[in-house]
């Protein structure tokens, strides 16, 4: 399948345009988010999660994005959604990739986002203790942290 | 899963809230118990430095145990980061400070001196004080490169202790980025140059000493 093609049948199944930039970028709404994971898994053949991570839109709230790979035709897929101001919460794709727990247990880790469905949701990389969520923009890097800083 | 809410904003210290660089360090490094092998050991040399002729004991032996205690100060192996590849290289032939009478020790037990060769994090801190306990009196500690000294580059990172001073007391800062096996040997000679004074002035260096402050 060609990009042309998987670009064609987002548009057919998902009424978004998917914007070619070296792979194809798509922003779903929240509520898609993981029926867009399984169409592009089952059916664009998007079989390795490469990677997810999130950015911080302060009053605009959180994007997550993820990106999964077909590596046999080759094609790229990044997908992208916005929680809205506030929103915490996004749907785990663990059930499709299992590479995604850890990915996700990352941004939780440093976003603080809440990914329902997700079998472990620790912190993965800051110890169990840590306060607060640093790769938030109104996360206070110079706090003084006990008993080291 | 609770969601928890990020740190209240707390105004950090700065440099204008301080009166002078003695009052910042007191606000930043708690030392630990002073050294009580040594202690007792200097209240006796004391009290027989005041018997007549006792003077003539002391200096000598005072000299002999500092020449001893400089001549044989092992470092702790064990690095943290790219500087500790420098280390390495200081401790390699080509450089060699197995001439001063450094061996590289495996094991915090019998080790004199701790070379914080790297960023120490704060998930490290913690490792890191624990090896500095286990070590026995007296004991030293360089700290080597920007990241121990200060943080360095990664200061205003959320997780890097800025400057390892914060965890373990140090009596030798070596700049440098990393620092080269030169730096690291022109510290390591400036320690032993401490140690030589170690009884003589009853204390540490008072850079790093709150004590003497």
């Amino acid at each position: 399948m060609t990009p042309a093609d998987a670009r064609a049948r987002i548009q057919e199944r998902f009424g978004v345009d998917a914007v070619a930039d070296g792979g194809l970028a798509v922003t779903l709404p929240r509520e898609r988010w993981q029926e867009f994971a399984r169409f592009a898994h089952d059916e664009l053949g998007c079989r390795y999660f490469n990677w997810l991570s999130a950015v911080d839109w302060k009053d605009q709230g959180f994007e997550v994005l993820c990106r999964v790979e077909n590596l046999d035709t080759p094609l790229v897929v990044t997908m992208r959604t916005r929680l809205g101001a506030g929103e915490m919460r996004c749907s785990s794709l663990t059930a499709l990739y299992r590479g995604a727990n850890w990915m996700e247990r990352e941004c939780y880790d440093m976003f603080g986002i809440v990914f329902d469905g997700h079998p472990d949701l620790r912190r993965i990389l800051l110890s169990d203790d840590w306060e607060g969520y640093p790769l938030r923009k109104d996360y206070a890097v110079d706090t003084p942290h006990a008993p080291y800083r | 899963m609770e969601v928890k809410r990020p740190l209240p904003q707390i105004p950090p210290p700065v440099w204008g809230d301080f009166k002078d660089l003695q009052e910042w360090e007191k606000y930043h490094q708690s030392r630990p118990l002073d050294d009580k092998t040594s202690n007792a050991l200097a209240s006796i040399a004391d009290a027989i430095h005041h018997m007549p002729g006792g003077w003539i004991v002391t200096t000598s032996t005072d000299k002999i145990f500092n020449w001893a205690r400089k001549s044989s100060i092992w470092p702790v192996t064990f690095g943290l980061a790219c500087c500790a590849i420098e280390m390495m290289a200081t401790f390699a032939s080509r450089f060699d400070v197995e001439r001063f009478g450094m061996v590289p020790w495996a094991s915090p037990r019998h080790s004199d001196l701790m070379i914080v060769s790297g960023t120490v994090t704060i998930k490290m801190a913690p490792m890191l004080r624990r090896i500095y306990d286990q070590m026995p009196d007296p004991k030293w500690v360089v700290s080597m490169g920007s990241c121990a000294n200060s943080g360095g580059p990664f200061r205003h990172g959320y997780h890097v202790v800025k400057g390892v001073d914060r965890v373990v007391p140090v009596d030798v800062y070596v700049p440098g980025c990393p620092p080269t096996p030169d730096s690291l040997m022109y510290g390591l000679l400036k320690l032993q140059a401490q140690v030589d004074e170690f009884q003589k002035t009853g204390k540490r260096t008072a850079a790093s000493d709150p004590g003497g402050a």
